[in-house]
């Protein structure tokens, strides 16, 4: 067991545990961030997306003992009033089904679109090839990853 | 019981909180189908905290205007937690922005709370408009009341009684004290809405759950934390059946943060508590690396035997056999056949596939003094609650069951082996206790979508009409005792009726069937037997179109035939409206543009129908293939059935477009292999998923507005996706898939 000093949206955190711990286990068991999820631990699924200082990574595949000072970003610390343009819109289309995935979506998109704020269906296929949805809202995500592009592009006008 | 939520607080501190806070006063209504009016359980202010502690209302009103509903069917991503809920909000005429809806714990007062075969929505449909409005009617008669006006002069509207000739109005909250001391009205003085006043039903509302969804905040199974909770695993054996004998356990407590290592004795039932060994630590990390250092001695059991390649050349030696049963038996089909003008054989077969729902099973339980809490992401809670007194002894009224969000079902939560042994791991250490399957758990102990084989014979007459059927199902099935004797019976999910189509309309039709034993658990699947039958059945029927040089619309309407209803028959006795079949059929070649559009060689449109889960629905698919064999899904339209009323508008789509995506990755990749008796797969690794790109580019989703009755869409609108997809292919290709997955079959062309 060793001491880790974290920094996780924007706040810093302190926690005791084991050097190979993963960083979703982390969030989920020692810090009651539950948002990011657990799917395959594998780095397959996607669901436990989490950005470190800005580039999706994926946190069941990150010993916290390879995170350091890195900004850690998760869904609960996306926006601080949780109104990124991405959450509103999964809300205006309604693209949820089951839900559990939808977290670890948003935050693979939200990267893409800081990197690319008018991506094109190819370039959506590209960047979320990495996170499965069981439930099958790819059309919605990806229409609303297409409108969040739409709104933003209108506010920065 | 002092369980406390660290995130999120129970139902009951909810409710609590909301009294003291608003001092509100409840309407709350058993749902009693026995007692068709909805029957007052509320009580005046005084004795409100008692009344409110007992989970038995669906409708609560505080004084406050603000309007609880319980949601008593699990939500899976079905949408049901919003849906069901609007009925009520309809009739009750409250502002949608108004509404509460919390998840109902398992109480008998809610009457089913099982969420499987479609059934949530048609079930309770027309009890919760009645809820609903009675609730309305109560409201209304409060105000007259107050007022000494007739009800009759008074409407509701917005969370509020109106008086409309003076202008008054009184919100809800303003008549509760009053509404709470009314008798229930007689059914036959409720009143429901007319249709064509909805304001809810059929638009478009977003899941209840959005917003913590899309700031992750706790809301599934695997979320709940409580105080002074441990992390557990559990390992069965890879052989299904086997037995654990011994593990290193002194090893494995030795190891940091576990806290228990213990071996689960557990029965040979593939549904309930397995033999196995456990593992408690203080964080799920710690119990998923002790598990690493684990070394069990199982006995495997007879199943070490089975294997995927085994069933395969037993099934070939059984189909050149007489099948041990008959399901159907009309005409004859021997001599029918021999006299047929042209006659078409072929085999189809498909895997064993899992449901790899999102979110690994896992459970939290809480053993003390005899008592147990359980916090289950389950469709099927009753279940969840039997299972833990038959395995475990503790009866019924000493289980509470908290129903949480499910990440996917798909059939799967249906089955509570993995609350028993939540349950089974909680008794032993009597502290709160959260059991997280791992991906492979998952995968390789699921109760999986059954394989099956399929060997058949059509005769076409010399007009290309179907004159004879013919089929040999070599099917997955179980030795079990019945009457003191051992047979063996088909698997969940892996039963064929003798009256599933085309069966009952070909007047020469015999359907036989073989069972095959295997030791694999076989559980509900979305669309059970229905989303492979539907491909096979109108995978066949389509070769028979083309062998008859037939469009496979005309040949499909031909078969149909004009009878407005073909009865039911044998166990199932389901009648099949054939008119409404047709009207979904014709409907979807029209948007489709079926037989008026040319396809270049790589392209082409399929056409298959299916009804299930009281839903008729026809979907036509446009593919197009590389020459190198790779499958774009261009288009499908989908056209559907499912009566008079789509309760959302929203969530149906969604239902429709996720079914077709699940059906078309069950199509493309899934697949599990057998060998000596375990599953080969382990992960999403070598267990891929449909991933956004291979969606299809769009999705045309048509609900048809019929006189019938509503029924529900989780799970009719997925079987008739592969054959349709297959059945373009074929236009595009002239390759005929007839194994499962797609990725067995070459699609290249030149």
């Amino acid at each position: 067991m060793s001491k880790y000093h974290l920094n996780i949206n924007g706040t810093p955190k302190t926690v005791n545990v084991a050097a190979d711990t993963p960083l979703l286990w982390v969030l989920r068991d020692h810090l009651n961030l539950v948002g990011t999820k657990f799917g395959c631990g594998i780095g397959q699924c996607g669901v436990c997306t989490v950005h470190i200082d800005g580039v999706p990574t994926r946190a069941c595949l990150t010993p916290i003992s390879k995170v350091g000072k890195s900004q850690i970003t998760t869904i609960e610390g996306l926006a601080k009033n949780g109104d990124h343009p991405l959450q509103k819109v999964w809300q205006e289309l309604d693209v949820p089904q089951c839900g559990y995935c939808q977290a670890g979506q948003i935050m693979t998109a939200a990267a893409l679109l800081k990197k690319n704020p008018q991506p094109s269906d190819a370039d959506i296929d590209t960047a979320m090839a990495g996170n499965l949805c069981r439930c099958g809202t790819y059309l919605r995500i990806r229409a609303g990853i297409h409108r969040a592009a739409e709104i933003a592009s209108k506010e920065s006008a | 019981m002092n369980s406390t939520h660290l995130e999120n607080a129970g139902r009951r501190d909810f409710l609590r909180k909301s009294a003291l806070a608003g001092g509100g006063l409840v309407l709350g209504f058993y749902l009693n189908p026995a007692d068709s009016a909805a029957k007052r359980v509320a009580k005046p202010s005084t004795v409100l905290e008692t009344a409110e502690f007992k989970p038995n209302a669906f409708i609560h009103i505080a004084t406050n205007g603000t309007v609880t509903l319980i949601s008593k069917q699990p939500e899976i991503g079905q949408g049901i937690k919003t849906s069901l809920p609007m009925v009520i909000a309809e009739e009750l005429e409250v502002n949608w922005k108004d509404v509460v809806i919390l998840q109902g714990d398992l109480d008998p007062v809610y009457g089913s709370q099982s969420a499987g075969g479609s059934r949530s929505t048609p079930t309770n449909y027309e009890e919760f408009h009645r809820l609903g409005a009675t609730a309305r009617t109560m409201l209304i008669q409060a105000a007259a009341e107050l007022w000494k006006l007739p009800a009759t002069e008074l409407i509701a509207k917005d969370s509020a009684v109106h008086h409309l000739a003076s202008g008054r109005q009184l919100d809800y909250g303003k008549l509760v004290e009053k509404a709470s001391t009314l008798p229930v009205p007689a059914p036959e003085a409720v009143i429901l809405k007319d249709a064509k006043d909805y304001k809810l039903l059929g638009t478009r509302i977003g899941g209840i759950d959005n917003p913590s969804i899309v700031t992750g905040k706790p809301l599934f199974g695997i979320d709940v934390k409580l105080l002074g909770m441990l992390y557990a695993v559990y390992e069965k054996s890879p052989v299904f059946g086997g037995k654990a004998v011994s593990a290193n356990l002194d090893q494995i407590k030795s190891l940091p943060g576990v806290h228990n290592a213990f071996i689960i004795k557990g029965g040979t039932d593939l549904k309930g508590l397995l033999p196995g060994v456990a593992i408690v630590a203080d964080s799920t990390w710690a119990a998923f690396s002790a598990r690493k250092q684990l070394k069990v001695v199982w006995d495997d059991g007879e199943a070490a035997a089975e294997s995927w390649a085994g069933f395969t050349a037993k099934a070939k030696e059984l189909s050149a056999q007489a099948g041990t049963e008959i399901l159907r038996n009309d005409g004859n089909v021997k001599a029918a056949l021999e006299g047929a003008a042209k006659k078409v054989a072929a085999a189809y077969s498909y895997p064993f596939i899992s449901h790899a729902s999102i979110e690994p099973q896992n459970c939290t339980a809480w053993y003390k003094n005899g008592t147990i809490e359980i916090w289950a992401p389950t469709q099927n809670p009753e279940a969840g609650q039997k299972i833990v007194t038959e395995t475990l002894g503790i009866p019924k009224e000493k289980i509470t069951l908290h129903i949480t969000r499910s990440g996917g079902g798909f059939g799967r939560r249906l089955i509570p082996d993995y609350i028993i042994e939540a349950a089974a791991i909680a008794q032993q250490i009597k502290e709160p206790v959260k059991l997280t399957w791992t991906r492979e758990d998952d995968l390789q102990h699921d109760q999986y979508r059954a394989g099956g084989f399929h060997f058949l014979q059509g005769g076409l007459n010399d007009q290309g009409k179907l004159i004879a059927w013919h089929n040999h199902f070599v099917t997955f099935a179980h030795k079990i005792v019945k009457d003191g004797k051992t047979t063996l019976e088909p698997g969940s999910g892996a039963n064929l009726s003798g009256d599933e189509f085309p069966g009952r309309w070909v007047e020469n039709c015999q359907l036989e069937q073989s069972p095959l034993e295997c030791n694999i658990p076989m559980g509900p699947w979305r669309a059970p037997r229905s989303n492979v039958l539907a491909w096979v059945f109108h995978s066949f029927i389509d070769e028979l179109a083309h062998a008859a040089g037939r469009d496979p619309l005309a040949f499909r309407l031909e078969i149909l035939g004009d009878k407005d209803i073909i009865p039911g028959t044998g166990k199932q006795d389901l009648p099949y409206d054939v008119n409404r079949m047709k009207h979904v059929l014709q409907h979807v070649a029209e948007k489709a543009e079926w037989g008026k559009r040319t396809f270049p060689r790589g392209q082409g449109q399929g056409l298959a129908f299916h009804f299930s889960h009281r839903g008729y629905i026809a979907q036509i698919a446009e593919v197009t293939v590389s020459k190198e064999g790779k499958l774009k899904v261009d288009r499908v339209v989908v056209s559907t059935d499912i009566g008079a009323q789509i309760v959302n508008l929203s969530g149906a789509e969604n239902q429709v477009q996720g079914s077709v995506i699940d059906g078309l990755s069950a199509l493309m990749f899934q697949e599990l292999n057998i060998e000596k008796g375990r599953i080969v797969q382990s992960n999403f690794g070598d267990y891929p998923l449909l991933r956004i790109a291979d969606t299809p580019t769009r999705v045309d989703v048509h609900f048809l507005k019929t006189d019938y009755p509503v029924t529900g869409l989780g799970e009719p609108a997925l079987p008739p996706l592969a054959p349709a997809v297959c059945n373009a292919i074929f236009a595009a290709t002239g390759i005929r898939v007839r194994q499962l997955p797609l990725l067995r079959t070459d699609l290249s062309w030149s």
